[in-house]
């Protein structure tokens, strides 16, 4: 069934981040196994990084994904506009995926730097896809300034501690009239699957996949759960009841034994 | 120097002829063509005008391009 992000046609639930992989080869057989359609990319100055330039950008061509460059590394609004801006001179999309974090000991975002950064990307024509915090709030403020999504954390990026305040992704989305993605946090595929049952749009995995100690076996591990978990928020799942309300046998014709 | 002016590359200071270009810059930057940006002085520099584009004395320029990151 697809889905709308940014005005794109999407199957895939798995968005994969490209932070990580200890090779191309790594990520070219991460993203096939992923099934993603949209991949993150980060800018940096150039001959820096081995896993950079027109190799990573071929693999990801090959793999038919669209990408999604990001503002990691950003701490104010005005350097993330320009980080965006470089992205799309080089990349050609006007999609960001916007992260504007407050200190590089928790990356947690900048609230108030990210909506003025949020504002100003919209203005200036891009579709913004914003790494935020669990904030129902803020995450409000994020679709008022015409966000196309918003992206709330789980936990600290790259921590694996999975969805620390569910309750807060389920208030988030309760009110989003644009896509929620879990975007960051995320250890294994229960973590995936929890982010889907309660009611994301998609998970955005980068570390939980590419620091695996099987990256490929856990790409399709998160694949799988990403689909079931979203599976089964569809399907409505029973309530939760102290003890044994009713026997899933019948209670009639039982033998005398 | 005659005939130089002394630009920052990258944050590595650099010495270009005088009249050097930004498309003639990023030549010997990188051998890469596609998927990459720069910025002069906080400002992206469109691709089409980096040839018509002179580099300045004390301009900070920056060349990026895409890597891994999530």
């Amino acid at each position: 069934m697809a889905w709308d992000l940014g005005g794109r046609a999407l199957t895939s639930r798995l968005i994969t981040g490209t932070g990580g992989a200890t090779s191309l080869d790594i990520m070219r057989r991460v993203l096939a196994a992923t099934g993603s359609q949209v991949t993150t990319v980060a800018m940096r100055r150039v001959g820096h990084y081995a896993l950079g330039g027109g190799s990573l950008l071929d693999v990801i061509q090959q793999a038919g994904a669209e990408i999604l460059p990001n503002t990691a590394g950003c701490h104010t609004a005005a350097e993330a506009l320009l980080t965006a801006r470089l992205a799309r001179e080089a990349l050609e999309t006007d999609w960001v995926k916007l992260e504007v974090v407050a200190d590089d000991k928790t990356l947690l975002p900048d609230s108030v730097e990210l909506l003025d950064a949020a504002r100003k990307l919209v203005a200036d024509g891009f579709t913004v896809l914003p790494y935020t915090n669990d904030d129902p709030v803020l995450a409000r403020h994020l679709e008022q300034a015409g966000c196309a999504a918003v992206m709330p954390l789980g936990s600290p990026i790259g921590s694996g501690l999975g969805i620390r305040n569910p309750h807060n992704i389920a208030m988030i989305v309760e009110q989003a009239s644009v896509p929620v993605i879990l975007d960051a946090g995320i250890g294994t595929a229960s973590d995936a699957a929890l982010a889907m049952e309660l009611g994301c749009a998609g998970v955005l995995i980068a570390s939980a996949i590419t620091r695996a100690a099987e990256p490929e076996m856990m790409a399709l591990a998160m694949k799988l759960a990403v689909e079931a978990g979203h599976a089964a928020c569809g399907a409505g799942r029973i309530e939760r009841r102290w003890h044994a309300a009713l026997a899933s046998s019948p209670a009639e014709g039982l033998p005398s034994l | 120097m005659t005939g130089t002016v002394s630009i920052t590359v990258n944050g590595e200071p650099r010495d270009v002829r005088a009249g050097t270009s930004v498309a003639q810059l990023i030549k010997c930057v990188t051998d890469q063509d596609k998927g990459i940006a720069v910025a002069v002085n906080g400002e992206v520099m469109p691709r089409r005008e980096w040839p018509v584009i002179g580099l300045a004395d004390r301009d900070q320029v920056e060349v990026v391009t895409a890597v891994q990151g999530g």
